[in-house]
């Protein structure tokens, strides 16, 4: 950061200023969510909450064994693995359409803004007129002579889902892609363009170099959205659906609803390392690449 | 050469088209849920269910007959009655009452998560230690989290207080979440720190400095990143179902996922009256969100 020099000595009671400030997020951080998450993993950790007695990671090795838990977590790992990364470039590449001189581009902006107004309620509605057995999707195959899936029950129900999450969050990948196009300096172009440079070079040398650290940040965002997608799902089959398309977050939900904390809390411990590790890399990767284009 | 030229000119016009149909296609195919929803909710609850019945097997064996046993995918309505919007508008006050209930719920959680998310940010983008970086990191973590993961220590902390079946459950832990302090200590670390060293040689205080500089800086990533928030909590769905045993209290969002498998007349109306307010902050707001989050960079910032 450039600001180091002088504002590090900052007087005390500047600093101390900057502390209070976090003060009130801090606490309710603390009361809502870290204290309990420490009796969740104390939970993860005995038998049962009347007897209390510590069962050391048992519960862990039963949740592996747990077809339920192993079925969610290939699922969402699939889902996850495939969409974010798609999310990432094909907004990338929308941008970089939008980029160019076509008229009209803030009227396809609103466009494919669109989507975040919509009530999931809504979506998860015309997703059903989109891809029921009798619905549009299959009329449209059956029309080119193809034959008709039962889209959401099939084993392409997970393209159906994808489909989704591509379509709400895409928009707004783009914009902040958008964002990013426009603040890499027009000079380094010129000269590159000047000294011969092809439009893949300028692409993968320049312009993938300033965006990294935005690629960074739509990853993330792109991550927590995959995760938020269950609402949609859920609207959209219910507590129990399809094989393809039980998510972590159907099991967590029926663990919860059948009480059963113990196994619960294992997994969503399991899950929160698992976040730690992804996010210390990609953090780590951001401070690799990052740092020469930054400041 | 000339001709060369006059050839590669044309070939980058021919391109230029290409792309243009396929975003407006893309475009379109992005737009259709909200043109449908809208257009929808103008036809009769005949006509409704005629077309999209046949999703449903829970109708009655009268109305049976004359469901096509296709699902039809149909923009313009054949008769435009505001039936529908009587029904929820007026004859009905349920969906009013549940209207309420969104707002009651979103706003509170809207502002205060701001509020306390520029406090935070600020405090997290002025004099960074070791320490703050850490908590920094718990924020990001605790940020990317699904629900269902901060669903046993929100119920656990619920219960504690006894604030289950009431608003406070749901209010409460949503104000504290670290969205938008991820988001806005981003663009705080952005600002110029010559700023900063000017207004503190004309004397000002610390809190001057927030106030007169930051926030003022700031001010359309915050609209932004309150429609983000806003947008987020007005669909939400899981909280309350786990919360509020109480239905008398859940929001719109949740009675409107289930009036699709029932009433399915009304859903398009009840959806439309439910878009209005995401609708009114996007012609107010569209500029800031686009322009909002602009000098975004990396989790650091």
């Amino acid at each position: 950061m450039k600001n180091k020099t002088k504002d590090q000595c900052g007087r005390r009671g500047e600093r101390i200023f900057s502390n209070v400030c976090i003060l009130p997020s801090f606490l309710g951080v603390m009361i809502f969510f870290f204290v309990p998450f420490c009796i969740v993993i104390y939970y993860s950790l005995i038998n049962n909450p009347v007897l209390k007695e510590f069962v050391g990671i048992d519960n862990y090795t039963k949740l592996f064994n747990n077809d339920a838990f192993i079925k969610a977590a290939k699922n969402t790992a699939f889902f996850s693995l495939v969409s974010v990364p798609l999310a990432v470039i094909l907004s990338l590449g929308l941008a970089m359409l939008l980029e160019r001189n076509i008229p009209g581009k803030s009227i396809f902006r609103t466009f494919f803004l669109s989507p975040l107004m919509v009530p999931t309620a809504s979506v998860v509605l015309v997703w059903q007129v989109l891809f029921h057995n009798h619905g549009t999707v299959n009329q449209i195959v059956e029309a080119c002579g193809g034959h008709s899936v039962d889209w959401i029950k099939s084993p392409y129900g997970q393209l159906v889902i994808i489909c989704m999450f591509l379509w709400k969050n895409l928009g707004y990948n783009m914009i902040l892609f958008m964002a990013a196009l426009c603040a890499i300096p027009r000079d380094i172009i010129e000269v590159a363009e000047l000294e011969g440079a092809g439009a893949w070079y300028k692409f993968i040398h320049i312009k993938l170099r300033y965006l990294s650290p935005t690629i960074l940040f739509v990853l993330i965002l792109s991550m927590i959205n995959s995760f938020k997608i269950f609402r949609e799902v859920y609207l959209l089959t219910g507590n129990y659906p399809q094989d393809k398309l039980y998510m972590l977050q159907h099991f967590m939900n029926n663990t919860f609803n059948s009480l059963d904390y113990q196994k619960l809390s294992a997994a969503a411990v399991l899950l929160a390392l698992l976040m730690i590790v992804i996010m210390a890399v990609l953090l780590i990767t951001e401070n690799i690449f990052g740092k020469d284009v930054e400041s | 050469m000339r001709r060369k030229l006059f050839g590669l000119r044309n070939k980058r016009r021919m391109f230029n088209g290409c792309v243009l149909i396929f975003i407006l296609f893309a475009a379109l195919m992005f737009l259709m849920p909200t043109v449908l929803t809208i257009a929808n909710s103008f036809m009769t609850s005949n006509e409704i269910s005629a077309n999209y019945g046949a999703m449903f097997s829970n109708m009655t064996e009268k109305k049976k007959v004359f469901i096509s046993d296709n699902v039809n995918l149909k923009f313009i309505p054949d008769k435009v009655t505001f039936d529908q919007y009587k029904a929820v508008l007026i004859q009905n006050s349920d969906y009013l009452m549940k209207f309420w209930n969104s707002v009651i719920l979103t706003v509170p959680i809207t502002l205060f998560q701001i509020l306390v998310a520029i406090l935070a940010s600020y405090g997290f983008s002025r004099y960074p230690n070791r320490f703050k970086s850490i908590i920094f990191f718990a924020y990001i973590i605790l940020m990317i989290m699904p629900y269902q993961v901060t669903l046993v220590p929100n119920f656990l902390v619920a219960d504690k207080m006894n604030m289950l079946d009431t608003r406070k459950a749901i209010i409460l832990p949503a104000i504290f979440s670290p969205f938008s302090i991820f988001l806005l200590t981003k663009v705080m670390k952005r600002i110029p720190v010559s700023y900063v060293e000017a207004a503190k040689l004309d004397g000002a205080s610390e809190l001057k400095i927030l106030t007169k500089i930051y926030i003022p800086l700031c001010k359309g990533a915050i609209v932004s990143i309150a429609m983000l928030v806003f947008i987020d909590y007005w669909n939400m769905v899981e909280q309350p179902i786990v919360l509020m045993k109480n239905n008398t209290l859940h929001p719109l969002s949740v009675f409107l996922s289930e009036i699709n498998t029932g009433d399915i007349g009304l859903a398009f109306a009840v959806g439309t009256v439910y878009m209005i307010p995401t609708v009114l902050m996007f012609l107010y707001g569209e500029d800031y969100l686009i322009e909002g989050i602009t000098y975004s960079g990396g989790i650091k910032g």
